[in-house]
């Protein structure tokens, strides 16, 4: 069943999920967020993409920052790019591809190759965070514009450098599953525990979420031991 | 993180602080005096007459500033504060935990021992650091009520009860205080609490001081998405924050009182800072306020350890982190509310 327009998530929101779904709480349900040196670089990345006017090269043509939604998978955001190639053999002259995309009919759109490209500032992750974004936009895609997509792309801004990612079934299940616990976690609104690990180093958060001192530590054991101590101080 | 910045503290009647570019431009007498970038401050605090142009509101807002409007004796009037989609489930649980008995009643009793804890070891450090003989004796005779009380208010079932042991205590304590000052003689003697209005010197210092804390755990409060006006320990009574309330009772005695005390101590204000009205009001002299404004200032930027959380941080933080551990307490993360408790 399509979800309402009203209901729609964030796209980035299943990154935060895989990620860290105490993040991801924190973001969307506490509406708490802070910047560093990652997220600040990884804004400036982001405006370079969306930056400049859509253009037509190779045959190609480039839109940026275009905002998409699935009501099937219930969610919405913004690509950083979007590359639209029109059916090999076609001739098509430089100046009129964006007037004829504009024009297409559904039908003729199906025949486009449309690719999304998304911008990360890193290096490729372990996780599937930056690929399920990524299927999550061309699932957008294909609803919006009855199109099929096979294959989408991810630029890291440290290695420069573009990889190709094919929407198999097993990411495509990844992206509906992540939406459907990223819709429960919202629903629920609770903030699941802190946990530090490792990756915690990386986040722009972990001041205000406090992983060290919000787990399995007692804050009335605390008081405790405190006013204890300054009673002993005393005799 | 919210790093504790400066605040800027506007106190000259009739400036007028406008945006310029992504600063704030002090203007007096149509002339510009200071220029201080925004992303340098954390607050700016304006006393009485003080005109601010809507885009400087807008830009504060936006830049995490927060704008507070004191009458010029200090007395809070108003703040700008910005749109705050905020944590809405935050201040439901606030709500919810406020008109449960069993949550309120425990959420005051952390604000409770946090302030007799804090008592206590102020009256200890004196006995311990400059006191001998009989006035050390009576304090730490203070500080062991202090610590009887603590005992009572941890076995405290109710919250009238804990209001009722935390006024006790209050009084005792204030009962002692003028043992804690080690100069100043008749001139700064204190004579027991007065507030509206301060009928001497040192009442005029605290009322003063409290209302600078005020600001700070106020704006602390809203910075985390509480709401400042909802109160545990303090009943809700309109135009009263009371969980700024709360959470202020935990500093009083070793941010605020201790301030207090240091001055006189040390002679860093003297008898003629002051002026009494006929009424016999006691009220503190422009300059005065002013010196105060910068130790003040001074005091929130020395670093301490964060007691719970372990960490390196300066005073004026600790307020910020407080609030935060509130609302991590409301929402769950943690079995109990630490407060702030000075070693």
């Amino acid at each position: 069943m399509p979800h309402p327009e009203s209901d729609l998530l964030p796209i980035s929101a299943l990154q935060h999920l895989l990620f860290c779904e105490r993040q991801c709480a924190l973001i969307h349900v506490e509406r708490v967020w802070a910047e560093n040196r990652f997220t600040a670089e990884g804004q400036v990345l982001h405006r370079k993409a969306h930056d400049g006017k859509p253009e037509t090269r190779d045959g190609e043509r480039i839109a940026r920052g275009l905002p998409l939604r699935s009501l099937v998978l219930g969610v919405s955001g913004v690509a950083d790019i979007v590359l639209y190639r029109p059916p090999t053999g076609a001739r098509v002259s430089r100046g009129s591809l964006a007037s004829r995309l504009r024009r297409a009919s559904q039908d003729e759109l199906a025949e486009w190759v449309v690719t999304p490209v998304e911008y990360k500032r890193g290096k490729p992750k372990k996780n599937d965070s930056d690929r399920v974004q990524l299927c999550a936009q061309a699932i957008c895609l294909e609803e919006m514009h009855g199109v099929t997509i096979s294959e989408g792309a991810l630029y890291y801004g440290r290695l420069r450098k573009r990889y190709p990612v094919p929407f198999d079934t097993d990411l495509r299940s990844s992206t509906l599953s992540a939406a459907d616990r990223l819709r429960d976690l919202l629903y629920r609104g609770v903030t699941p525990p802190a946990v530090r690990e490792k990756k915690c180093e990386t986040c722009s958060l972990l001041p205000l979420c406090l992983p060290e001192s919000m787990r399995r530590r007692s804050a009335r054991a605390f008081i405790d031991r405190q006013l204890e101590r300054a009673a002993e101080a005393e005799s | 993180m919210k790093t504790h910045l400066n605040t800027l503290f506007i106190t000259t009647q009739g400036a007028y602080l406008a945006k310029d570019g992504q600063a704030v431009a002090v203007r007096i007498e149509k002339k510009t005096r200071l220029r201080v970038p925004l992303h340098n401050l954390d607050a700016i605090t304006c006393f009485g007459r003080v005109g601010l142009s809507p885009q400087l509101m807008a830009a504060c807002a936006e830049a995490g500033v927060s704008l507070s409007l004191l009458s010029e004796s200090g007395r809070f009037r108003a703040a700008v504060v910005g749109y705050s989609p905020g944590n809405v489930l935050l201040r439901r649980q606030q709500y919810r935990a406020a008109d449960d008995e069993k949550a309120t009643c425990e959420a005051a009793r952390s604000f409770v021992l946090g302030k007799l804890g804090n008592c206590r070891t102020v009256l200890n450090r004196a006995a311990r650091d400059d006191a001998t003989g009989e006035r050390a004796d009576r304090l730490s005779r203070s500080a062991k009520r202090m610590g009887a009380s603590i005992v009572e208010a941890k076995a405290a079932d109710s919250t009238d009860r804990l209001r009722g042991i935390e006024g006790e205590a209050a009084l005792q304590y204030f009962a002692t205080f003028d043992t804690l000052r080690t100069s100043g003689g008749g001139d700064f003697a204190f004579r027991g609490r007065s507030r509206r209005p301060p009928l001497d010197r040192i009442n005029a210092l605290l009322s003063f001081v409290y209302t600078l804390l005020m600001s700070d755990v106020r704006s602390a409060c809203e910075s985390v998405g509480l709401d400042a006006a909802v109160g545990f320990l303090h009943r809700d009574r309109p135009g009263r924050p009371g969980l700024a309330l709360d959470l202020m009772e935990e500093f009083r005695p070793w941010l605020a009182d201790r301030f207090v005390l240091t001055l006189i101590n040390r002679g860093q204000v003297r008898p003629n800072d002051f002026q009494t009205v006929e009424s016999g009001a006691v009220l503190m002299k422009e300059k005065a306020r002013k010196d105060l404004l910068v130790a003040w200032q001074n005091r929130k930027q020395e670093e301490t350890t964060h007691t719970f959380l372990g960490e390196r941080c300066t005073i004026g933080l600790v307020i910020h982190l407080q609030a935060r551990l509130f609302a991590r307490y409301l929402r769950g993360d943690i079995d109990a509310y630490p407060p702030y408790l000075w070693k």
